[in-house]
């Protein structure tokens, strides 16, 4: 393994620590080592917004916490979910009661710990709400939805969310609109190369040289084909036939577009991209009514890049367009 | 001898965490073919640490397996934390109270703990997971017990049934967890969390029927 680390089981602690201290502006450490929260929370008056996930995705999910945006994080180890202690943590940490919407991702894991700790809050009387990201369109067909993973559609959600929560929001609000936000949103990978969590020591699945896997998750999970290796321009192709047809996005729609890479692709390769996903949109006659290119989620050290697309209304528009800062992700208003 | 004292107990947990210790590099192999690679990482980290706390205290077997309980649910995460950590905390909670562990209490103790992993993880027989080895164990269990089987004899029952369970997740295709995005090419391989549910109930019918000749 050619990789910047002291001990390969204490990566999640070490990277923590350097995190808390460049961020110190935005995000704060917790009593739970395992949780950081927004610096002003919990936020007088305005619903809380939690999220959780594995580690090796950044700049997710603690990237995501931030003014409009996050309001806690709980954080597990490599590609693990976190504790049902540290959700529950998080909660609190975020809780200014009115309740917490938690926006997390569909996996077996995520939903045991956040069941659990849900349970937990509500125990103490703290109202916790959730909504489950489902936007790979690889990971299970259309008619089975509830099985389909979260992947970069979570930032948007987190995004939209977080600015429903900001605007004063109540629960049902934020959650509503959350929902529709990942149920308008649809994304696909590529992978080119595999990863390898640190205290394994090697990868757990091949992607030969010469080949990609279309579909893959951000574990890893096997997609739904596997080929030689293409353009950016065939890339680009593969992946607007997959996220298109499934919402479908039609002629006339305005759409926010994240091409994120998986960890290791450079940034470069994503704007070629980019720009031929747009192209492919705008024959569609799907505009991009704003664009976000750059490591948004991660899946360690793979070489890939996944596409997100969420289709808007007025009132998403509006949500996408609250300024906010993280170390993620940044709007300046318009 | 047809029971043993709960004061006496700890040695079962204390079984457990030797077992998964031993069995670390294998667990993870067996998840590496279909899952990332980190089951046996992760329950070594759980186990480990219920070790270093119990060691030097002088627990009974319910304050035991609620320290496991507690560790899994509260300091490891992931699929196996919220499972394994329900799984401990139902069999603590069905002998807190009793002074000597039977046969009928330990029915109580594995039924409360299928049942609490049941409303947890809600997967079935053939789904390729840990239930694969948990729900026939259970039920080998009690079928020996309403045959009016002794202790010991329902333990080997138990085992016997856990082991063909976890051979039969091998040409099983996954329908929950990571390994089910995989379809067709989860099967011919063994389901990790069902070897690690396999080594669990063998580890804790062998210390029993140990407990017991003493």
């Amino acid at each position: 393994m050619q990789r910047i680390i002291n001990k390969p089981d204490m990566v999640v602690e070490d990277m923590l620590k350097g995190f808390v201290k460049a961020h110190g502006d935005i995000l704060a450490a917790t009593s739970n080592p395992r949780v950081l929260k927004f610096k002003d929370a919990p936020v007088e008056g305005k619903v809380g917004v939690v999220t959780g996930g594995g580690s090796g995705h950044k700049p997710a999910f603690i990237g995501y916490i931030g003014k409009n945006l996050c309001d806690a994080v709980a954080v597990g180890e490599v590609f693990s979910s976190p504790t049902a202690q540290a959700f529950y943590d998080a909660f609190r940490e975020a809780d200014s009661g009115r309740g917490v919407a938690c926006l997390y991702g569909n996996y077996a894991g995520d939903n045991m710990n956040v069941k659990m700790a849900v349970e937990l809050a509500a125990d103490d009387g703290i109202e916790v709400k959730t909504v489950v990201a489902n936007d790979d369109v690889a990971s299970a067909p259309k008619d089975e939805l509830h099985k389909r993973r979260g992947v970069a559609g979570e930032v948007l959600m987190w995004k939209i969310g977080g600015a429903k929560a900001a605007l004063g929001g109540s629960l049902d609000e934020v959650i509503a609109t959350a929902q529709k936000a990942i149920d308008n949103t649809r994304s696909v990978g590529i992978g080119l190369t595999p990863c390898t969590i640190p205290a394994v020591g090697h990868p757990n699945f091949e992607i030969k040289p010469g080949t990609m896997e279309v579909g893959i998750g951000h574990h890893g999970e096997p997609g739904v084909e596997i080929c030689e290796l293409k353009s950016a321009k065939e890339m680009a192709k593969m992946m607007v036939d997959i996220v298109v047809p499934d919402l479908p996005f039609v002629d006339g729609d305005d759409v926010a577009v994240i091409v994120s890479g998986l960890g290791a692709t450079p940034v470069m390769e994503l704007y070629i991209l980019y720009d031929e996903i747009e192209k492919l949109l705008a024959e569609k006659g799907i505009r991009v009514y704003k664009a976000f290119v750059g490591n948004y989620f991660t899946s360690l050290e793979m070489m890939g890049a996944t596409f997100t697309a969420m289709k808007l209304d007025d009132e998403l528009k509006q949500l996408l367009d609250l300024e906010a800062n993280s170390m993620g992700l940044k709007v300046f208003g318009k | 001898m047809e029971k043993f004292l709960n004061k006496d107990g700890k040695v079962i947990v204390m079984n457990l965490v030797k077992t998964i210790q031993e069995n670390k590099d294998y667990l993870s192999e067996v998840d590496g073919l279909i899952g990332d690679g980190d089951h046996g990482i992760n329950m070594n980290k759980g186990f480990t640490i219920c070790g270093e706390r119990l060691k030097d205290t002088d627990t009974n077997l319910s304050e035991s397996l609620r320290t496991l309980g507690r560790v899994l649910l509260t300091e490891i995460g992931g699929s196996m934390g919220p499972l394994y950590g329900t799984f401990f905390n139902r069999m603590a909670r069905k002998c807190k109270d009793a002074e000597k562990i039977d046969k009928a209490v330990f029915r109580d103790m594995l039924n409360e703990a299928l049942a609490g992993v049941s409303e947890l993880g809600n997967a079935k027989v053939g789904d390729k997971t840990l239930m694969d080895v948990l729900i026939p164990a259970t039920e080998a269990y009690n079928k020996a017990l309403n045959e009016n089987k002794g202790f010991p004899g329902a333990l080997e029952d138990m085992k016997a049934a856990a082991k063909s369970g976890m051979e039969s997740t091998r040409d099983m295709v996954a329908k929950v967890g990571r390994a089910s995005r995989l379809g067709e090419r989860s099967r011919g391989v063994l389901d990790a969390g069902a070897v690690s549910c396999c080594l669990i109930v063998t580890s804790m019918a062998d210390s029993i029927v140990q407990l017991l000749g003493n």
